[in-house]
């Protein structure tokens, strides 16, 4: 349900891509809010494609549960977020109901954040399903910011097959009022000099930080629409909320906002990379050059993004969905993907309950193991936390480590990589075809000979 | 079963056996001690299926008999009680304890279900208890604590001759210590890797009680993979981890270029003082010159720390970075008055060793530190 704001407010509505004949004036209005549609129950339809065009409520189904998330189809029998389960299937019984899956969701996130990511690095994300972005850096590469926000609703509906509505305004408060305006499935842009008349109509509510008790205030004084707000004398309004309060009102009900989109990314807590396998995987080699393959790739992402991280983990979900994840702190940080790898290994080794049989300290370090897990699995991943930039960190070196050693060795890669492509250099066992090489080796060294005092 | 016996001498006994009992044992009777009195004489047993610990106690013995019962909660109450001879009873399906005006009674477990301990390997020869509990605690401290890395975790002992040498690493220091001890056949070479933690424990406890401790290795055949320790009345049995171990005997550079010597006592505490502003992995940094030595730490925005202090120093001035804790753990071991730092290249490791008086290196004993990169 997108309203159509009348012309004379100088707002435009702008139809999704097709049929869009008003150029909207958008000029300055550098900040997007995007906000996914029914994110949750979107997500759900998304993967059981017969739930398309039905209600679906996701939420706690235990007997206190409240709905995360209701679908359009289950919005028009009254569900609303936050409202209890109860309530929702005595509105809407023929509604799925659904218990949330926050990993899926947060899968999903991910992917709709990078989107977001490759507008723009000024990414600010407010909670799992929406972001505001700055997009005034993106013009000249990408367009005018309506053009932008229609880049980004085509990119999440062909890539991820799912809806957001988005706000385009020149501060982060009139951007988000303008995607709540125009849900689902929207695109409003509120020009610069239109915003007085977009903004005035509204309930004081529409204000950030009025809520049932500031509003109930407002309303003791005769104030009901934003455009009260801003007529009314100050010293009103200061008298009835006090100084702070009466002048983030004002200047908000004026449309002054000074608030930046923080974006420069707000220093990510970890850098991982995991894989779903076509066919579940129980073939032990597998699973090892799997690991070295995603510690490989975690690894260059941390040197590309000049971080070092202290603790790796693994996760490993099995054919059944049980998902094992592991984790272990090491002595010093790390963006070296061959110690990542010896420590996802490790830990791989530990949870299978190999280690001490088999695949026992010293096959670790290398050369050649063969075996079958007990249960397959489907999704290998690989993780670094504990992040901190590389500027400075001193290093704890270890005994018998080469002064160039793995490190430094990587790095040359990365520059190898960033010329030539992903394909050019790679550990000798990822590798394709069946002669691989017993393993990757080492700078200034061609095996780890017995007479060669390296720790593992 | 029933016996008399000084509440000391019980609590000791009951205290270390419990220690070594599992947290979450496999089977419930394995959280147990097991009892068990035969001609005056108390045996006090725990075991997990990788370490074995006994101890016998000379008791009034009214009755023999065993009794099993959860060590934990033993060790507590033993410990608890009055300073007063204890009586203790088994009673159909439990164990009654009375101590002065104190009375306990305590479920027992069924006796038949323990496992049967397993017996000690063959003697491979005896060493002075001080001298082992001492060098055991000097390696000790290198070895490493995480358990991904099972043989990391142990410390190696080598059996060659008249010398028994034990050594550790974690990766990022390493310890060497040669002790001399009596072989039950001359020209013997055996090699071991102990569990740091049970080895540590064991020469903890054996130490004090002076005298000799057993070193009972098998060489194939009956307590294949088993090392044992006795000593006194206490009697210790631990699985060993696979032998293969990295040589760090390789790693101790030979080439030293600049040599320092310091007061132990005086570097522990300006190293202490100083590390207050330093994390768990920022360095401390260390910068001699003639007769001086400036330590220091913090980054240039975070607190910063630093101070001087006497050292003697041969070589050219060079600044080198520690992590705090492995120079801290090195120092408080050398059981000595002076400590010599050498040094052979910046990114190479520092061999800190004990130093007499007269500033002359003590042989025995070597730790190796390999010293943090600063930048990137």
């Amino acid at each position: 349900m997108a309203p159509e704001l009348p012309d004379d407010t100088g707002c435009t509505v702008v139809p999704d891509d097709t049929g869009c004949t008003v150029v909207p004036d958008d000029v300055g209005c550098t900040v997007l809010h995007v906000d996914m549609d029914a994110f949750f129950a979107s997500v759900e339809v998304r993967r059981r494609p017969e739930l398309a065009g039905r209600p679906v409520v996701v939420g706690g189904t235990g007997p206190r549960g409240v709905v995360s998330s209701a679908s359009y189809e289950a919005r028009a029998y009254g569900v609303r977020s936050a409202m209890p389960i109860g309530q929702a299937r005595r509105l809407c019984p023929q509604a799925v109901f659904l218990p949330p899956d926050m990993a899926a969701y947060a899968e999903v996130s991910r992917a709709v954040m990078r989107i977001f990511q490759d507008v723009t690095p000024l990414v600010e994300p407010l909670s799992i399903d929406e972001a505001f972005l700055d997009v005034a850096g993106a013009q000249r590469l990408l367009g005018s910011p309506a053009t932008i926000a229609r880049l980004i609703k085509r990119r999440i509906a062909t890539e991820l097959g799912l809806t957001c509505t988005v706000g385009v305004a020149s501060t982060k408060f009139v951007a988000k009022l303008a995607s709540t305006r125009s849900k689902p499935d929207g695109l409003l842009v509120v020009p610069v000099a239109g915003v007085l008349e977009f903004l005035h109509p509204l309930p004081v509510e529409a204000l950030w930080g009025v809520g049932d008790r500031t509003a109930e205030v407002l309303r003791r004084l005769g104030l009901r629409l934003v455009g009260d707000v801003a007529a009314a004398p100050v010293g009103m309004l200061r008298q009835a909320l006090g100084e702070a309060a009466a002048r983030h009102l004002h200047d908000l009900a004026w449309g002054r906002d000074p608030r930046p989109v923080l974006g420069g990314r707000p220093a990510e807590k970890s850098i991982g990379s995991e894989t779903t396998f076509d066919t579940d995987v129980s073939d032990v080699d597998t699973v090892r050059r799997t690991l070295l393959g995603l510690a490989t790739r975690v690894g260059a992402r941390l040197r590309r993004s000049g971080q070092v991280g202290r603790t790796v983990a693994i996760k490993v979900r099995l054919a059944d969905f049980r998902t094992l994840t592991r984790s272990r702190t090491l002595a010093a940080p790390t963006d070296v993907a061959r110690e990542i790898f010896a420590a996802a290994w490790a830990l791989f080794t530990q949870l299978t309950g190999l280690s001490g049989t088999h695949l026992s300290a010293t096959h670790l370090s290398g050369n050649h193991l063969n075996g079958t897990l007990r249960e397959p699995i489907r999704l290998l991943g690989v993780r670094v936390e504990g992040l901190e930039t590389t500027d400075d960190i001193p290093r704890q070196l270890a005994l018998g480590e080469r002064e160039h050693g793995w490190r430094d060795a990587e790095r040359a890669a990365d520059a190898v990589v960033a010329r030539f492509g992903a394909a050019a250099v790679r550990p000798a066992s990822l590798l394709p075809g069946p002669e691989r090489g017993a393993e990757s080796v080492g700078p200034g060294q061609t095996d780890q000979g017995s007479e060669n005092a390296v720790i593992p | 079963m029933k016996f008399r016996v000084e509440r000391d001498h019980l609590a000791d006994a009951v205290a270390w056996t419990a220690k070594s009992l599992p947290t979450r044992p496999s089977v419930p009777v394995l959280a147990g001690v097991l009892l068990r009195v035969e001609d005056g004489v108390l045996t006090v047993s725990g075991f997990d299926y990788e370490v074995s610990s006994q101890v016998t106690v000379a008791v009034q013995g009214d009755s023999d008999g065993a009794a099993l019962v959860s060590g934990r909660l033993l060790a507590e109450i033993t410990k608890a009680l009055p300073a007063k001879p204890v009586e203790v009873a088994a009673v159909g399906s439990h164990l009654e304890l009375i101590c002065g005006s104190a009375r306990f009674t305590l479920p027992t477990m069924p006796v038949e279900d323990y496992p049967t301990l397993p017996a000690m390997p063959e003697t491979a020869g005896v060493v002075d208890a001080q001298t082992f509990a001492l060098a055991v605690h000097q390696v000790a401290i290198a070895a490493g604590r995480d358990e991904t890395i099972p043989m990391l975790t142990g410390v190696r002992m080598e059996l060659e001759g008249e010398t028994l040498s034990l050594l550790a690493t974690d990766r990022y220091r390493a310890a060497i210590r040669e002790i001399t001890w009596r072989p039950n056949e001359p020209g013997a070479s055996l090699y071991a890797l102990v569990p740091a933690r049970t080895l540590h424990d064991t020469a903890k406890t054996l130490g004090p009680l002076g005298g000799d401790v057993t070193v009972a290795l098998s060489r194939g055949g009956v307590g294949e993979g088993m090392i044992g320790f006795a000593g006194g009345t206490r009697r210790t049995t631990s699985r060993l981890l696979d032998p293969d171990f990295p040589k760090i005997r390789a790693l101790f550079p030979e080439d030293h270029k600049a040599w320092a010597r310091m007061n132990v006592s005086a570097l522990t505490e300006v190293v202490k003082r100083v590390a207050l502003v330093a994390d768990r992995t920022t360095p401390v940094r260390l910068s001699f010159s003639d007769g001086e030595v400036v330590v220091e730490a913090g980054g240039s925005e975070d607190a910063r720390a630093s101070e001087a202090m006497e050292a003697d120093f041969t070589g050219e001035p060079l600044t080198v970075a520690f992590n705090p804790s492995y120079l801290l753990d090195g120092l408080s071991v050398l059981d000595s008055p002076k400590v010599l730092i050498s040094f052979s290249q910046p990114m190479k490791p520092a061999v800190v060793t004990p130093a007499g008086d007269d500033g002359e290196s003590i042989p025995g004993y070597r730790y190796l530190i390999m010293p943090m990169r600063v930048g990137s």
